[in-house]
């Protein structure tokens, strides 16, 4: 199986604090890949370099074919084609406080992809069914709950189809039935045409779901 | 200290201050006068600037003389003397005050003491052609505020179909003349001559448009008093004082004589003559009269006030947004000259970025009064504006914004779908709040003889000699304007809370 996301020697200073330390690991096509470590050992600093929010001081990370380079600025075309392989769902959701749940599902696809807004609207509201929370498309981010939000942060991710979602941290804030109801979803979207790539340092449940676990400390896969 | 302690000290330091206060009254003489007038009417020594000169200045020492008591001089400005000697502020007000019907009807007035001619004032090139008020129709003919020039001009406006100009002092009516702002200035014959003396360029017709007095004003209730300073005053034009210092002024002339014989033989003096006509000036009316006649005004005043508050609204807004954008998201050099741009704004009085913009721009652009004042409103209230929005941006929580450029957006849509929206929900209420003010603030621009509602308050104020009427119209029509703003608002809030789909 060829790789989705092959990240090699991953360096990370802020200061004088080594955040990244030689970080290098691959992910394979298909099923759910659980990075795990304790706090402050990288995770979601790997994801956010991943996503493109973040620059790294050097290394190379490779998303199907699209290459960002250790100590240099992406540029805009780069960026967005990185976009398109890679979503990131945030631990704490960030969806967008002034809009519906369903314009913040539809809002990418009308605006990026240029879909128009009926079929954008439709697809929402399969995702929306899909993910079990249909009857909440028109409340505001504020009006729902922990789980239900992070419903709607996954469908607005998975609303550009990316091949490779990644999360950072999902079940820090769900009791244990939500995370197993949780762990069922993504082995459901984990397909050959979908990876997941998840943060946690939750071991029950990467043990449970996960296909890999790949373990961080000090900036470096171990 | 308690609160209680604290207000024992003060009524102690009040009941200090009025015991002072009490005794200076049997042996002070209190008057009150603009030093803003200047030469001839009173102004600070050039040698000496803590001391007076003018030939009020003589008067009141004059007059002070006779009552045995020490001149004791209190600066208020010229629109307000009036409203001073009626609350108390002085006992008598002496600074070039016009003999009008309405003063000597709603104040004690003095016998007069000088008597002036009201004259025309215009451009050496246009002595030919403009001679009198009826050559100058459709031309914008420029006074001080508040005065009786003012009044003759709102009657040339009806008469002989000229726009009069209300200035706020006397320097720039002339100066907007040589400008070519206006085409003609009507002030008494003392201010026009002064003028003419440091400016080159003006002519004064020879002909007056009226003639009237300068008097002493006193509170209806000080009537005693006013009968002494008249037989002051009667005493010194039959020796000869008040001759010797008007003289010593340059301000002497033939019409003082014909004044003082007519008052020495205790004849009545009409306060006001208009040359060539039976009209009369100011003539006490009723206040219901009043009012009625005033009521107009106020709402074309109120017009002026709203046009301009929306328009330099809507122009700061937009410059607010450019300016905050700039600020977010620019380059070094650019988000320090934009700060420098605020900093400037917000640190300096709106007055005098206004002054700055009508007059001392003249000499490059001439803006019309008019586009002045919505310049510099719409400039001040912009870099206000800006702060507000600058905020607003950066209140958007970050994650959202990360949230939508991992989406694939680009920073112009992330700007425009995701934060611009949610920053202009955080800035309603602000803006609203500044909306207010600035309605408020645009009575600023009347120093640009832009006559608005405070303006045209002042005016009609002035003309009824009482500022309860006016002041309550003008309170009400500034809540009438105000109020659906701030409801408008809680709409739009409102509005924003309900979901979209």
């Amino acid at each position: 199986m060829s790789a989705i996301l092959d990240v090699h020697d991953l360096h990370l200073r802020r200061g004088d604090r080594t955040i990244l330390a030689g970080a290098t690991f691959t992910v394979t096509h298909g099923g759910i890949v659980a990075l795990m470590g304790p706090s402050g050992s990288g995770k979601t600093t790997i994801l956010r370099v991943i996503a493109g929010l973040e620059r790294f001081d050097r290394g190379a990370i490779d998303v199907e074919g699209v290459r960002l380079k250790g100590g240099e600025k992406a540029n805009a075309a780069l960026l967005r084609n990185l976009r398109r392989k890679v979503g990131l769902v945030f631990q704490f959701h960030h969806l967008f406080d002034h809009l519906s749940a369903l314009r913040n599902i539809t809002l990418a696809p009308t605006h990026v992809l240029g879909v128009p807004m009926p079929a954008a609207e439709a697809r929402a509201r399969e995702l929306l069914a899909a993910l079990g929370v249909e009857h909440r498309a028109s409340a505001l981010p504020r009006e729902l709950s922990g789980g239900e939000a992070q419903r709607v942060a996954i469908a607005r991710a998975l609303a550009v189809d990316p091949p490779l979602l990644m999360m950072d941290e999902p079940t820090a804030s769900l009791d244990p039935s939500r995370r197993n109801e949780l762990g069922e979803l993504l082995a459901r979207l984990a397909t050959q045409k979908r990876t997941i790539l998840l943060s946690t340092h939750d071991d029950d449940f990467a043990r449970r779901w996960a296909t890999t676990i790949l373990r961080m400390d000090g900036g470096v896969v171990v | 200290m308690t609160s209680r302690r604290r207000c024992c000290l003060l009524s102690l330091a009040l009941c200090a201050l009025l015991g002072v206060r009490a005794v200076a009254q049997q042996s002070d003489l209190r008057w009150a006068g603009d030093l803003e007038g200047g030469a001839p009417f009173v102004e600070a020594d050039p040698n000496d600037p803590n001391k007076l000169t003018g030939f009020d200045v003589e008067i009141a020492e004059l007059i002070a003389r006779g009552l045995k008591r020490t001149p004791h001089f209190q600066f208020v400005p010229y629109g307000s003397i009036d409203q001073a000697i009626e609350r108390g502020t002085a006992e008598i007000g002496l600074s070039g005050m016009e003999d009008t019907p309405t003063r000597r009807a709603a104040m004690a007035t003095t016998i007069p003491y000088y008597a002036f001619r009201e004259v025309l004032a215009v451009r050496d090139a246009d002595a030919g052609r403009f001679r009198t008020l009826a050559d100058l129709r459709g031309r914008r003919v420029g006074t001080l505020g508040g005065t009786m020039a003012y009044e003759i001009l709102l009657q040339g406006e009806r008469q002989h179909g000229l726009e009069a100009v209300s200035y706020d002092d006397d320097v720039h009516p002339y100066s907007d003349l040589l400008l070519g702002r206006i085409d003609g200035v009507l002030l008494d014959n003392v201010l026009a001559e002064r003028r003419r003396k440091t400016m080159a360029g003006i002519t004064i017709q020879p002909q007056a448009v009226a003639t009237s007095h300068y008097v002493g004003v006193l509170a209806p209730r000080n009537a005693p008093l006013r009968d002494s300073i008249d037989e002051i005053l009667r005493a010194a034009m039959r020796d000869g004082t008040l001759e010797t210092i008007f003289r010593k002024w340059g301000v002497w002339n033939g019409d003082q004589r014909a004044l003082y014989d007519n008052l020495i033989a205790r004849k009545a003096v009409p306060a006001v003559t208009i040359s060539g006509s039976d009209a009369q000036i100011g003539v006490a009316l009723s206040r219901r009269e009043a009012t009625l006649r005033y009521v107009p005004s106020l709402i074309k005043a109120a017009g002026v006030t709203l046009i301009l508050s929306c328009l330099a609204m809507a122009i700061a807004v937009t410059l607010g947004v450019l300016i905050a954008s700039g600020r977010v998201y620019g380059r070094a050099p650019l988000r320090l000259a934009l700060t420098g741009y605020v900093e400037l704004m917000r640190g300096t009085p709106v007055l005098l970025q206004l002054f700055v913009i009508y007059y001392g721009l003249a000499s490059i652009v001439k803006l019309p009064a008019f586009l002045a004042a919505l310049a510099g409103l719409a400039l001040n209230y912009a870099a206000y504006e800006s702060e507000i929005y600058r905020g607003a941006l950066e209140a958007v929580p970050g994650g959202q914004l990360e949230a939508a450029r991992t989406l694939g957006l680009t920073e112009r849509q992330v700007l425009r779908l995701v934060r611009g929206p949610q920053a202009f929900r955080i800035a309603l209420a602000p803006m609203t709040n500044d909306f207010v003010a600035l309605l408020k603030d645009s009575s600023l621009v009347s120093v640009l003889t832009v006559v608005e509602l405070t303006k045209q308050t002042q005016i009609f104020a002035t003309n009824l000699g009482s500022w309860v009427i006016p002041g309550t119209l003008c309170a009400a029509m500034y809540l009438v304007m105000s109020l659906p703003l701030g409801a408008l608002a809680r709409r739009l809030e409102e509005r924003w809370k309900a979901p979209t789909v």
